[in-house]
């Protein structure tokens, strides 16, 4: 259906000549543009609708003194689901580690967290089909628990800032007004909730939405033969590490990384070696680290950085092996 | 009357204070807003995720940004 309306439009009202390649380019990011935009405002109205069961206070409490392996699970799956502020992450690994969530199981929540998240996934879904987001969903897991784990059995507890340990929370019960509501005005509350989110989110992402497809519309039409390809593509052994090592100092969000993905992988770039870059330039930024240095000491965040790239690194080897 | 506005400084921190502003004005209340960056200070109150309000102390808001029509309901 969108397809017809892209083709009413563009060839039909403003006459462009689907044959050629001008034609072809503005077909595609007018049909591209349209799809992603409804497709993210129906995804993130049934995810808001999901992730408004959960709550860092919930997943908090599911953490709590939980074992290694099937909490590092767990945490990195509620990593997925719990909706939270980018900016949060402080307050967050405060109240874990103060309500006792072992230092590890901690890590592999805020580990896979950024990784991902539902605009990614809408537009891997979108832009590269189901095989690799499912690939990237499930390996940002794994990154995360792997992380978690390797964390968590180095004993490093005495790298936390000591502050962190001495805070008392003030963990008064306040969900008591809305445990009263109906469940008829629960729904209505999350459904509006999730309309919320929808107009913020798609409100804040348009742009980087519409100039990542005019990025990949051009390179479509465009582009030379590849030459990164020869650099970056299946035959050198390095890429993988390279690509980890580029993404690390890029700071971006994920919206603003799929469009350079999809232009890698259009050059020739293979599977394995984008999707590390992805996760590099996702999970470890220089922004992140330096908030995180406010509880962390700088031996922790330099294993921290180490452990997560070398996962990261494992995962690219492992896709460009298996792909 | 005091509001205290929880956060870093992020955008969703500034847009809750300046919907706690507008919501004092639209009231004719005469209230003072205090902003706390402290990450510390954010988790002591029970914020894990930002941006929080509090009126009088009391933590209304966690992670989220309320429009200036709720924020008047929690003044009242």
């Amino acid at each position: 259906m969108i397809k017809w309306f892209a083709d009413l439009v563009i060839y039909d009202w403003l006459g462009f000549d689907g044959a050629t390649r001008l034609g072809e380019s503005v077909h595609f990011f007018f049909y591209d543009t349209i799809k992603i935009l409804f497709l993210l405002s129906v995804m993130i109205f049934f995810i808001s609708i999901l992730r408004s069961f959960f709550s860092p206070e919930k997943t908090k409490k599911l953490l709590s003194h939980r074992k290694k392996y099937v909490g590092n699970v767990l945490a990195s799956i509620l990593g997925v689901v719990t909706p939270f502020c980018s900016c949060s992450s402080v307050p967050i690994f405060i109240g874990f580690i103060e309500s006792g969530v072992p230092l590890g199981i901690t890590f592999s929540f805020l580990i896979t967290s950024p990784i991902v998240n539902e605009i990614a996934l809408v537009m891997l879904y979108s832009l590269f089909g189901w095989k690799i987001g499912t690939l990237y969903l499930i390996s940002g897991v794994v990154v995360g628990v792997v992380g978690g784990i390797i964390i968590g059995a180095l004993g490093l507890e005495d790298e936390v800032e000591e502050y962190v340990y001495q805070i008392q929370i003030n963990d008064e019960d306040q969900g008591e007004a809305l445990a009263q509501e109906s469940k008829k005005e629960m729904w209505r509350r999350k459904i509006e909730f999730a309309k919320g989110e929808v107009k913020e989110i798609v409100g804040r992402v348009w742009k980087y939405v519409f100039i990542g497809i005019g990025i990949g519309a051009l390179i479509h039409g465009y582009a030379p033969a590849s030459l990164l390809a020869k650099y970056a593509g299946e035959g050198n052994p390095f890429a993988v590490i390279l690509a980890v090592l580029f993404g690390i100092p890029l700071y971006s969000n994920a919206v603003g990384t799929i469009p350079i993905v999809q232009a890698l992988m259009s050059k020739g770039v293979a599977t394995g070696t984008a999707l590390s870059f992805m996760m590099a330039v996702t999970a470890l930024s220089l922004p992140a680290m330096i908030i995180l240095r406010k509880v962390i000491k700088p031996k922790l965040i330099t294993i921290f950085v180490t452990v997560v790239g070398l996962s990261i690194i494992g995962i690219g080897y492992l896709f460009n092996f298996v792909m | 009357m005091k509001i205290t506005v929880y956060g870093p400084g992020c955008t969703n921190c500034v847009t809750l204070a300046d919907h706690a502003q507008a919501a004092a004005k639209e009231l004719g209340l005469d209230v003072e807003i205090e902003k706390v960056e402290d990450f510390a200070e954010i988790a002591k109150a029970g914020i894990m995720n930002t941006p929080g309000l509090a009126i009088d102390g009391q933590v209304k808001v966690k992670g989220r940004v309320p429009s200036i029509e709720k924020i008047k309901e929690l003044l009242k």
